[in-house]
């Protein structure tokens, strides 16, 4: 199980670039509570965005955004909402975006950047 | 935001609505959405579009796609959308030129390795595109031969769905597959059987050349045996070929009620229908759940529907066919919408004289009571039989009755006299006798009240109704036609009266 974790892993670094690069706040990684993690949360502007990272090695067993079902969509709004709760930000808005990205053997990761999921 | 638009054809009873299929791609989670009141084969286009893309040699596009169908609030039905839907999707996914998907209609269904399959209803809805202006046409080559049908149609055949997105630019191998099947209907339509083959019943077959002549309405009546089911099956083939609308017509709704087989052309034979006792109303006027579909009636369209054993239908089935008979068509009214359907039939009734079937002439061997008798002809009395022009007595033939002329040489006097009546009737909308109104054909009589002497006095008598007076007319008109005279004679209006009262006079 180590390598999907390290792939998990490697994805979570390169979404943090990726947020940065288009200069997001970020606020929290890997923030967790009793139901669950979120993996990003950043504020775009005065937008609060919770990021679900999703990270595959190829394509072969369809892409990552399809691993998103609508149960973890839920889970991600009650965690979202959890996390308002614990913390001291008061955005004018709130979405989730999906970050799905392949990590290929060779070459640079490809991100596909899924905005206001939910 | 990726937007992809191409566009098809609902069918609404015979009527077609081009329908404008949008796809919408949203960078979201990937789904699939159909809107614009799909039913349930249509729905599941959506599980057959993603197979037949991805099967194809194409991405699918993994964003968040929503399709719709406008008109919206028009219920749509069917596998035919199937095409359509694709190539909206892969047009708004960039994949193939979206000006060349826009142009054309596509129809027919998707099968799961990417190949079209044929569907019903080519022909009306082909139609209905290029009345609509949109002679362009992607049909499944297995339906191409019943689309180029369509006068002024510009008709693609295709086999798979990377064919199509090959055509309009797609970079994809076109897989060398076998085609997909026509459809070819399991009951091919038979070869109308010749006249010659009836021995004698010299009456029945002139009473049958008489009905062919005028398109009148038939009933025969007769013990088991004595050839009444033989002598339907030859009326189509006395009947004249269908004029080029009435062949569009006719093969419109053999297309739809899945009856249809393209590779003759267009159906130019008077079609023959023949229900057996048992059907249900539904089944001979047209019906099923949700979209209806022509019945019996509308199957027999501008031919011959024959009821062997009438006295036999349901009374329901009977009283259906009054609607048709006074109107030309049938109006059916389902959840999904109301359909119309053409069913302007020629009717041939057969029946006994009674449930045994032997009380003719004493009818000594005859084992029905009276009130059997009574009950069983009741059924047709009324309305229905008030519709029916000929009404004769067919009896059993003899030892040394011969062969009577063959199909050819009554055929060739059926269309002489039609094209009399057809002289006559130039510029009035009325192809045969039987179409035209009692006012026009007594005005026509011209004040010679010596003709009709005798129909008066039945009148006068309360033997013959009014109608009754017009129907007799109209056979006159049509034995005047036969005999090539210009105008019936005391002769003609004589033997009409026979022909319409089995022979009992009025």
């Amino acid at each position: 199980m180590r390598a999907k974790d390290a792939v998990g892993r490697y994805g979570e670094d390169v979404a943090v670039r990726h947020v940065l690069a288009l200069g997001w706040t970020l606020l929290d990684r890997n923030w967790r509570c009793r139901e669950g993690e979120l993996d990003l949360v950043a504020l775009d502007g005065r937008e609060l965005v919770a990021v679900e990272v999703k990270t595959r090695r190829s394509e072969r067993f369809g892409p990552p955004s399809l691993a998103v079902t609508p149960e973890k969509l839920a889970r991600l709004r009650r965690l979202t909402a959890q996390w308002l709760a614990a913390h001291d930000v008061h955005p004018d808005s709130v979405r989730i975006d999906v970050l799905a990205i392949v990590v290929p053997p060779r070459g640079a990761a490809q991100v596909d950047h899924l905005v206001g999921v939910v | 935001m990726l937007l992809g638009r191409t566009r098809s054809v609902c069918l609404v009873g015979l009527s077609g609505y081009v329908v404008d299929v949008e796809a919408h791609l949203a960078p979201s989670l990937p789904a699939f959405t159909l809107v614009g009141l799909p039913d349930t084969a249509l729905a599941e286009a959506r599980d057959r579009v993603r197979a037949a893309v991805t099967s194809s040699g194409l991405a699918w596009p993994n964003r968040r796609i929503t399709v719709n169908l406008s008109p919206a609030a028009l219920p749509k039905a069917g596998s035919a959308f199937d095409v359509a839907i694709a190539v909206a999707i892969l047009a708004g996914a960039g994949l193939v030129a979206p000006d060349a998907a826009s142009a054309a209609v596509h129809l027919g269904e998707l099968g799961l390795d990417g190949r079209l399959r044929p569907v019903r209803g080519v022909l009306p809805a082909v139609a209905a595109a290029v009345a609509a202006g949109l002679p362009r046409v992607v049909v499944p080559a297995a339906n191409a031969a019943e689309a180029r049908l369509v006068p002024g149609a510009d008709v693609v055949g295709v086999h798979s769905l990377a064919e199509i997105a090959a055509r309009y630019g797609a970079d994809v191998d076109v897989p060398d597959s076998e085609p997909v099947p026509a459809i070819v209907p399991a009951v091919a339509p038979a070869e109308s059987p010749d006249l010659a083959d009836v021995i004698g019943q010299d009456a029945a077959r002139h009473c049958l050349e008489v009905a062919a002549a005028g398109g009148h309405h038939l009933l025969m009546v007769g013990p088991p045996g004595v050839g009444k089911t033989m002598l339907a099956a030859r009326l189509p083939g006395l009947l004249p070929d269908l004029d080029e609308a009435a062949a569009v017509e006719v093969t419109a709704v053999h297309s739809l009620a899945g009856v249809f087989d393209p590779a003759g052309g267009l159906i130019r034979r008077p079609p023959f229908e023949n229900p057996h006792h048992t059907a249900t109303p539904a089944s001979v006027v047209g019906g099923g759940s949700g979209m209806p579909r022509p019945g019996a009636a509308s199957r027999a369209h501008r031919g011959v529907l024959f009821l062997d054993e009438a006295p036999e239908f349901q009374t329901a089935v009977l009283q259906t066919l009054r609607q048709p008979l006074e109107h030309g068509e049938v109006t059916i009214h389902r959840s999904a919408g109301i359909a119309r359907y053409p069913a302007r039939f020629q009717l041939v009734l057969a029946a006994n004289p009674c449930p045994c079937g032997n009380s003719v002439g004493k009818g000594l061997t005859c084992t029905c009571t009276a009130h059997q008798r009574r009950r069983y002809f009741g059924k047709l009395s009324g309305p229905l039989l008030d519709r029916v022009d000929l009404q004769v007595d067919v009896t059993p033939a003899r030892s040394t009755d011969r062969p009577g002329a063959p199909t050819s040489v009554v055929a060739r006097r059926v269309g002489e006299a039609r094209a009399a009546a057809a002289h006559r009737l130039a510029g009035t909308g009325w192809r045969t006798n039987a179409e035209v109104p009692g006012g026009w054909l007594r005005s026509r009589l011209g004040p010679d009240r010596r003709l009709v002497r005798e129909l008066d006095q039945s009148v006068d008598r309360g033997t013959l109704s009014l109608r009754g007076v017009d129907r007799v007319l109209r056979v006159a008109w049509t034995l005047a036609d036969l005999q090539g005279h210009d105008a019936p004679t005391a002769k003609d209006i004589g033997e009409a009266l026979n022909l319409r009262t089995r022979g009992q006079g009025a």
